[in-house]
């Protein structure tokens, strides 16, 4: 016999998104229910032991742990209740806007789950060496850099004894850091852009503390070795166009990839969300709710995110709108939102007139000052400086609906004032 | 003539550049540009007279859940200490439940700096 | 000990001849080079089963062809490995393509092939919808498909265990002596193992002509051919019901779009001469000529679609057909040496040709009275009813504990092929396809690292990717000194 039981909220994902949602849920009394496959709450943040999280949600700065630690007792506070160890292997919408959850678990084998309302906060997975199609050899000491962190930071295994790391994105370079403090030696880190994907703090305490060397607009051309990894060859870029008369080698045992990560929406496709391309996440509303009613969706399965901070607040409000939604409130007005100049994309796709709305971007550019303009049915409406503008550093707009007041297309644009290099010159 | 030093602050992900300044041959204190906030101007006086950094890492345990448990300093410890630190907390095994919070080690080399574990555990 | 038959080599040809002499008394040991059973030639090729219109029927490639793809049903039911009869479109762009097409779909008449069937351009696009809209023609042969087919190895390797065969790996014959007076074959491998056996099949693959050399064989030379293989993922929206073929060139029956056994494309394979036997490298300007080359016959193949790649060598010689005959400078020696394409759709005429050649050779084949004749159901979390699911959680638990999310595989899988003796990452991955979806075993690799060294009592920083010296990890945290920080 197969179990079946009914909840209000059925929260995909135990991380930092899925608690945030949940909390707000179980806090206004709706029965709420985490799923996740790993033993213990709390996500990628039980991982990531380092500093540096916490800034802006708590006002002190924490580990991953205690972060994680944190929000894991503020949503059993709140009554969440937790299904660990349980992967959803199946969900479908029920004819009557229900939804319907398979799964799987070792403790309680097969269970179904009814819910009047899905979040989706299932985080990421990470681009790998196979997605990018490095040529060369299939040797051992090939790793993507959270797994590698998994397996030094919660099994204390040390993936190699000398590594490379690929992709100079936080977790690569807060991973250069781990290495070395873990009797580990790092040769490079190889960036095919002319500016490091990470933040500079991490740049400045997790490689120039070590004189790591950053090789920018270099990429690895190969990767050599035929049991373990013996080397890496690297070349410097021309217009993105590997100069292999210039490829030099480096000799590792390891290589770390950390060239992205891509939104895990398995399960969203199979509820027919709809997704946005520049996101790889979905396409949401002002109440991040999903082109599915009754499905929502926070932190980086919508959009990848550099700071967990903002995932919780991100998530955290789109718990507030499932409340609103179970309520029966009416969809939030689908005004089209679109990303204008010098940004990759815009959170959430669609506004709502007389809505306070927080939108979220990611610049295509390094700038040391530019002007974030929002401009609807051509007239600008709202306009704010920011300084020290990098594709690794997301932006957020907050809106109030009394700027929101017309029906039409809202469009943010980035208008470049002042080059990074102009003000280093200065 | 005034010395020159330029830094970047790592107090928060904001990564503000800053400058330090003083007179040549002065020994007094460095006037600090650039910082959003005070704690930049705390960082690079910091940074040029005795630089520090929060140490985070893990110890191996005998929890089921969390072989090995991570462990932080309090507040940030002298660079020169952070190797000989590691090569301690990696010879150690403890003994759970742990709070987050709790003291592994009390005062680091004489440095009033501790270490705290930075999670719970109770199995 | 004296063993009956030695069969240097657990590929396609080893393995089916394996599966074969299982089902006689005699005792066989099958003898295996790397960490695990086809991890050489067999497990990095296009997996096609092909129609047997590619080659005339006068070379003996094609007579074993045509006669192994017949076989592949009754093998399936028996030892249920993943294979579908999807059929192979044949697609040309032009009407000089149309000419090789029409002597192709004659070939394969000639070869007495059945239900060939020549297309135009509205039959092909209802047949597979995914085509380029500008094909002009070409020929539909139902009875081709796509295998997994170091399944099939597992598989067949598997079903001769049970038959009473035995499997030695990372036994590397470097010498081969017979022994005249009491008529044995004395092998012995690089690590100093030995065994005796009356007779030997050279199923060594790439290296054929190094054992055909060390046991004092007839000469020859094996030359690697590469090729290059791009996996897409399962949600590819380019994913084709049949499997497409350009027209060939002299080389190659050229790069095709596959659609796999296990419900992922496979674009590929390149055909370059090889240096070195072990070289399976890629490099960037063959996957630019692979996605050029199927981008023009069918639609939507995108690069960011791509999880992984790899490349595999086909053992070819001079003749380039098939080299099956018992050696006549060694006594006893079965020579089964060039076994590229269509080796693997020929693989079980093969055994059943090998065994023959063994009875000509004087050996005495007596059937047994009792055999296994097909293996156990294996069951795969990913295919099962949540009522089927539920039955096995009664079991064990460890059924619904998923361990790779993104190809549905359960810890009972994992622990299945540990137990079967699966070690390695690479085996367990190819045994349980754990890993191979599209993160690539970044969530999962830790996972079944742990799950191997717990049921294998091997320790993690021992565990390896594929044998050898291919050690996964470098050793426990605390076990490399910290070194000071650098002073400013």
């Amino acid at each position: 016999m197969i179990e079946d039981r009914n909840v209000d909220v059925a929260v995909i994902g135990a991380g930092a998104a899925g608690l945030a949602a949940a909390a707000e849920c179980a806090d206004h009394g709706l029965e709420t229910v985490v799923i996740d496959r790993e033993e213990l709450p709390g996500g990628i943040l039980r991982q990531c032991i380092h500093n540096g999280f916490g800034l802006r949600y708590f006002h002190e700065e924490l580990t991953g742990p205690e972060y994680a630690d944190r929000v894991v007792e503020r949503a059993a506070a709140s009554g969440v209740k937790f299904q660990m160890n349980t992967t959803v292997s199946d969900v479908r919408r029920e004819e009557n806007g229900d939804f319907t959850l398979l799964l799987l678990s070792e403790q309680s084998g097969v269970t179904r789950v009814h819910a009047r309302a899905v979040v989706l906060a299932m985080g990421c997975r990470e681009r790998n060496r196979g997605n990018l199609a490095i040529p060369g050899g299939r040797p051992a000491g090939v790793f993507t850099a959270g797994c590698a962190q998994k397996l030094l930071n919660t099994e204390g295994m040390l993936p190699g004894k000398c590594a490379v790391i690929v992709g100079s994105g936080d977790i690569g370079l807060i991973m250069a850091r781990r290495l070395r403090w873990s009797g580990v030696e790092v040769k490079a880190v190889v960036e095919i852009m002319p500016y490091a994907s990470g933040l500079t703090r991490n740049v400045v305490q997790c490689l120039n503390d070590f004189n790591i060397p950053l090789y920018l607009e270099h990429s690895v051309v190969s990767i050599n070795g035929r049991e373990r990894v013996q080397s890496v060859d690297v070349a410097p870029l021309h217009d993105g166009i590997p100069i292999l008369e210039q490829k030099f080698t480096i000799n590792c045992d390891t290589v770390l990839f950390s060239v992205g990560l891509i939104p895990e929406n398995e399960l969203a496709a199979r509820l027919g969300v709809e997704l946005n391309p520049a996101t790889g996440g979905a396409l949401v509303d002002a109440d991040y709710q999903t082109s599915v009613p009754g499905v929502f969706s926070g932190g980086n399965v919508l959009h990848v995110h550099d700071l967990v901070d903002f995932v919780s607040e991100e998530a955290a409000r789109a718990g507030r709108a499932v409340i609103r939604y179970l309520e029966g409130a009416t969809a939030a007005e689908r005004n089209p939102v679109r990303a204008g100049a010098n940004l990759k994309y815009v959170v959430p796709g669609y506004y709502a007139r007389g809505r306070d709305t927080v939108f979220a971007f990611r610049p295509l550019g390094v700038w040391a000052s530019a002007m974030l303009e929002a401009e609807l049915d051509g007239r600008v409406i709202w306009k704010r400086r920011c300084s020290h503008v990098r594709p690794a550093e997301m932006l957020l707009a907050e809106l109030s609906g009394q700027l929101l007041n017309a029906p039409g297309t809202l469009e943010f644009r980035l208008r470049p004032e002042q080059d990074e290099a102009a003000v280093e010159e200065a | 003539m005034m010395k020159k030093k330029e830094l970047i602050c790592i107090s928060c992900p904001r990564g503000c550049h800053l400058t330090a300044e003083r007179g040549e041959g002065s020994t007094g204190e460095w006037q600090i540009s650039g910082n959003f906030c005070p704690r930049g101007a705390a960082y690079a006086i910091q940074e040029l007279n005795d630089p520090r950094r929060i140490v985070t890492a893990t110890v191996a345990s005998d929890s089921r859940l969390l072989p090995r448990l991570p462990v932080r300093t309090d507040r940030p410890l002298p660079k020169r200490m952070i190797a000989p630190l590691l090569n301690r907390l990696y010879r150690l095994r403890v003994k759970i439940p742990v709070k987050s919070g709790e003291v592994l080690i009390d005062d680091v080399e004489k440095s009033g700096v501790r270490v705290i574990f930075s999670c719970n555990c109770k199995e | 000990m004296i063993y009956d038959v030695a069969i240097i080599g657990a590929g396609v040809s080893g393995a089916s001849t394996a599966w074969q002499l299982s089902h006689f008394d005699c005792r066989t040991i099958l003898l295996e080079r790397w960490a695990d059973v086809g991890f050489g030639v067999s497990k990095a090729n296009s997996g096609i089963v092909h129609g047997g219109f590619h080659h005339p029927v006068s070379t003996l490639k094609a007579k074993l062809e045509i006669r192994g793809n017949l076989m592949f049903e009754k093998l399936q039911y028996e030892l249920g490995f993943p294979f579908q009869r999807n059929g192979i479109l044949v697609v040309a762009f032009s009407e000089e393509q149309m000419a090789t097409v029409r002597k192709l779909y004659q070939q394969g008449i000639a070869n007495g092939v059945r239900n060939l069937e020549m297309c135009g351009r509205d039959r092909l696009l209802e047949l597979e919808p995914k085509l380029n809209p500008e094909v002009v023609g070409g020929f539909f042969a139902p009875n081709g498909g796509t295998i997994e087919p170091y399944r099939y190895v597992f598989s067949l390797v598997e079903g001769a265990m049970r038959n009473g065969v035995e499997l030695q790996c990372n036994f590397e014959v470097t010498q081969g002596k017979w022994n005249a007076e009491e008529s044995f074959w004395r092998l012995t491998a690089a690590d100093g193992r030995e065994i005796s056996a009356r007779r030997v099949v050279n199923a060594a693959g790439l290296f054929a002509d190094q054992i055909s050399h060390v046991c004092g064989a007839e000469e020859y030379r094996i030359h690697p051919r590469k090729g290059e293989e791009y996996l897409l993922d399962r949600n590819s929206s380019a994913r084709p019901r049949r499997v497409i073929f350009p027209v060939p060139s002299r080389d190659s029956k050229g790069v095709l779009v596959i659609p796999t056994a296990e419900g992922t494309t496979m674009i590929g394979p390149t055909a370059d001469p090889a240096e070195d036997k072990l070289d399976t490298t890629t490099s960037a300007d063959n996957m630019h000529r692979i996605v050029a080359l199927v981008r023009q016959m069918v639609n939507g193949i995108s690069t960011r679609d791509i999880i992984t790649s790899f490349a595999g060598l086909r053992p070819v010689l001079e003749s380039e057909d098939f080299y099956i005959a018992r050696s006549e400078k060694a006594p006893h020696f079965i020579q089964v040496a060039g076994i590229q394409s269509p080796g693997l759709t020929a693989s079980p005429a093969i055994g059943e040709y090998v065994k023959d050649l063994l009875k000509e050779d004087g050996m005495t084949l007596t059937e047994k009275n009792h055999v296994v004749q097909e293996l156990p159901v294996r069951h795969e979390i990913r295919h099962e009813t949540p009522e089927t699911l539920d039955t096995l959680h009664k079991d064990d638990p460890r059924w619904t504990h998923v361990v790779c999310r993104c190809e549905n595989i359960s810890e009972a899988e994992i622990i299945e092929a540990v137990r079967k003796g699966h070690t390695t990452l690479d085996g367990v991955k190819f045994y349980t396809r754990g890993g191979m979806g599209r993160c690539q075993g970044g969530f999962c690799s830790a996972k079944i690292m742990k799950i191997i060294s717990r049921e294998s009592g091997i320790p993690m920083e021992k565990l390896t990717k594929k044998g050898g010296n291919s050690r996964l990890l470098g050793g426990v945290l605390g076990s490399a000194e910290v070194e000071p920080m650098p002073e400013k």
